[in-house]
């Protein structure tokens, strides 16, 4: 139902204008600075003024950044692939459980996935820690002499990003396998395949779009990770936006935060933009 | 191949909940260092929360900042989210993709770009600077579950009203409002929630003249443990627990997540 704009439309467009001058204001023009800020000229001071200056890129492409950035790029499609494989066989599993039990795990896995990422890190420093972590657990056991240190690592912040992920995971691959149309299952376990079969050759390719959908959406949130690459890695585990907020605040240098940001905004759009390229068609 | 299955999900099931177990049972410890297992039993790290007064303060800018963002995100997402889907008016549909992008992107780009405007206009460190911040970057979703709402109510129904007589204003305040609203204030909590949690732009926006309790537990992280981050954790998961379970209760959980179409 689209009522054609009529002499009724002029009070219907009245609704919108505190909205478009909430957005326009708050997000399109911020939006835009970050754009103009990354040519802006650097001073001394470290503070900057407009112009079309160049040299941050110039210097990003030219020093470690661009290596952070690739780094960056890596981890967290990784993640994305380690957490799409732990969270596919669960969520399969969830969906076929009563609604009581599925509502349970659901709440739970929202509360998980909104904890902040502070906590997040905070509790797995914990896990890891010589005091109070799992390794006094295999000394208890008797697996090991005395309790270590696991962080900062890399696999630290490997886990630390999993746990981050795992639950959006788990949630954007949930639609569609409620969705998924159990008879498709049960014809091919009446035709004589095993449940194993079924996962492969119906379950998964039938699944196709979720995954590729879901993959993006975990790639691009770990690419936004910050404080867990902080507090359990060392410096040469940061990621790019980890060094953005270290340009900004702790260097004041705007510019070049600015023009990393553009950067980091150009891997996450041309990764959803590709992706929403290939997945055209399927699905919906 | 059950054993295999159950086996799986149980390994699975304790990597999601196993580190919240470990900080809880460290957040009722009752010695003055981090333990496990715990030393003791007391409830002494959660009063701190409430009894210290810069935890307590803390607690309270979040909670105001978390309580205003998620009101003016709804007041900001529901003409939006109306006008797109009653009169399907193209330019409310591009404020609904614009509404929604900044939630979408690595969130560090929003909050330097809201440095960068808040220091252009001198409002750098205010408060209402990180209200302001918040508001749009959560509006995604009352956005997303109001448009959800809405697309369940049966145009007929509006046809219907429309041929009894009744004018634009009246089916809005009697079909359309009560029918939006369970979606609109499940917006509002998943704002709010996210708010209270939220760390990066607050740290940009107002880092340094306000501390909420994400930037306060980052800084404790960095300059020495206490137990209280703990007995934090455990509060935190359990207000949302509470609130995606009110949701769960009193809304449709799985349409909002997107698992029935009807």
């Amino acid at each position: 139902m689209s009522d054609q704009p009529s002499s009724a439309s002029f009070g219907r467009l009245l609704t919108l204008v505190p909205p478009s001058i909430a957005i326009g204001l708050f997000f399109v023009i911020p939006f835009s600075l970050i754009v103009l800020s990354s040519v802006a000229h650097q001073l001394q001071s470290g503070d900057f003024v407009f112009g079309f200056d160049t040299a941050h890129y110039e210097r990003f492409f030219t020093s470690i950044f661009i290596g952070r950035a690739v780094y960056s790029a890596i981890l967290s499609f990784s993640i994305a692939v380690i957490s799409l494989l732990i969270a596919f066989p669960f969520t399969y599993v969830l969906t076929g459980f009563s609604k009581r039990t599925r509502t349970i795990w659901l709440v739970y896995i929202l509360a998980q996935l909104s904890l902040s990422e502070v906590l997040i890190a905070f509790s797995w420093q914990i896990l890891f820690s010589r005091t109070a972590g799992i390794t006094n657990l295999a000394v208890w056991l008797g697996v090991l002499d005395k309790p270590f240190s696991l962080a900062p690592s890399a696999l630290a912040v490997l886990v630390g990003l999993v746990y981050l992920a795992l639950p959006f995971a788990v949630l954007l691959l949930f639609p569609a396998l409620s969705r998924l149309d159990r008879s498709l299952i049960e014809a091919s376990q009446t035709l004589g395949a095993s449940p194993v079969r079924t996962f492969f050759t119906v379950v998964l390719p039938v699944s196709r779009p979720a995954l590729i959908s879901g993959g993006v959406t975990v790639f691009v949130l770990t690419l936004g990770a910050i404080i867990v690459p902080q507090v359990l890695g060392r410096p040469g585990h940061w990621t790019l936006s980890v060094l953005i907020t270290d340009q900004a605040i702790y260097n004041s240098n705007m510019p070049f935060a600015s023009a990393l940001a553009v950067i980091l905004l150009l891997m996450s759009g041309a990764v959803i933009g590709v992706v929403g390229w290939l997945n055209r068609g399927s699905g919906k | 191949m059950n054993v295999v299955r159950n086996a799986y999900l149980a390994l699975v099931a304790l990597f999601l909940v196993g580190p919240i177990i470990v900080i809880s049972s460290v957040s009722f410890n009752s010695r003055n260092f981090l333990s496990f297992p715990p030393k003791g039993f007391s409830f002494r790290w959660f009063v701190e929360i409430f009894a210290n007064e810069e935890w307590f303060s803390a607690l309270t800018n979040s909670v105001v900042i978390a309580f205003s963002a998620s009101l003016l995100a709804v007041a900001v997402a529901l003409p939006v989210a109306y006008a797109a889907w009653r009169y399907g008016i193209r330019y409310a549909k591009v404020l609904l993709s614009l509404g929604i992008a900044p939630f979408i992107l690595p969130p560090v780009i929003m909050a330097l770009a809201f440095l960068l405007f808040f220091t252009t206009t001198g409002m750098y460190g205010w408060f209402v600077s990180v209200v302001i911040s918040h508001t749009m970057f959560l509006l995604a979703l009352p956005l997303v579950t109001i448009s959800l709402g809405l697309e369940s109510i049966d145009r007929n129904l509006i046809e219907a009203s429309h041929t009894l007589g009744a004018d634009d204003r009246t089916v809005f305040r009697t079909i359309i409002l009560p029918m939006a609203l369970p979606y609109a204030i499940a917006g509002f909590a998943f704002c709010f929630v996210l708010s209270l949690n939220e760390y990066i732009i607050a740290l940009m926006t107002v880092g340094f003249t306000y501390e909420t309790l994400p930037i306060k537990i980052f800084n404790a992280i960095r300059y020495g443990y206490t137990p209280v981050i703990a007995s934090i954790a455990v509060l935190f998961l359990v207000v949302n627990v509470v609130i995606f379970g009110l949701i769960a209760i009193f809304g449709n959980l799985p349409r909002m997540l997107g698992a029935l179409e009807e």
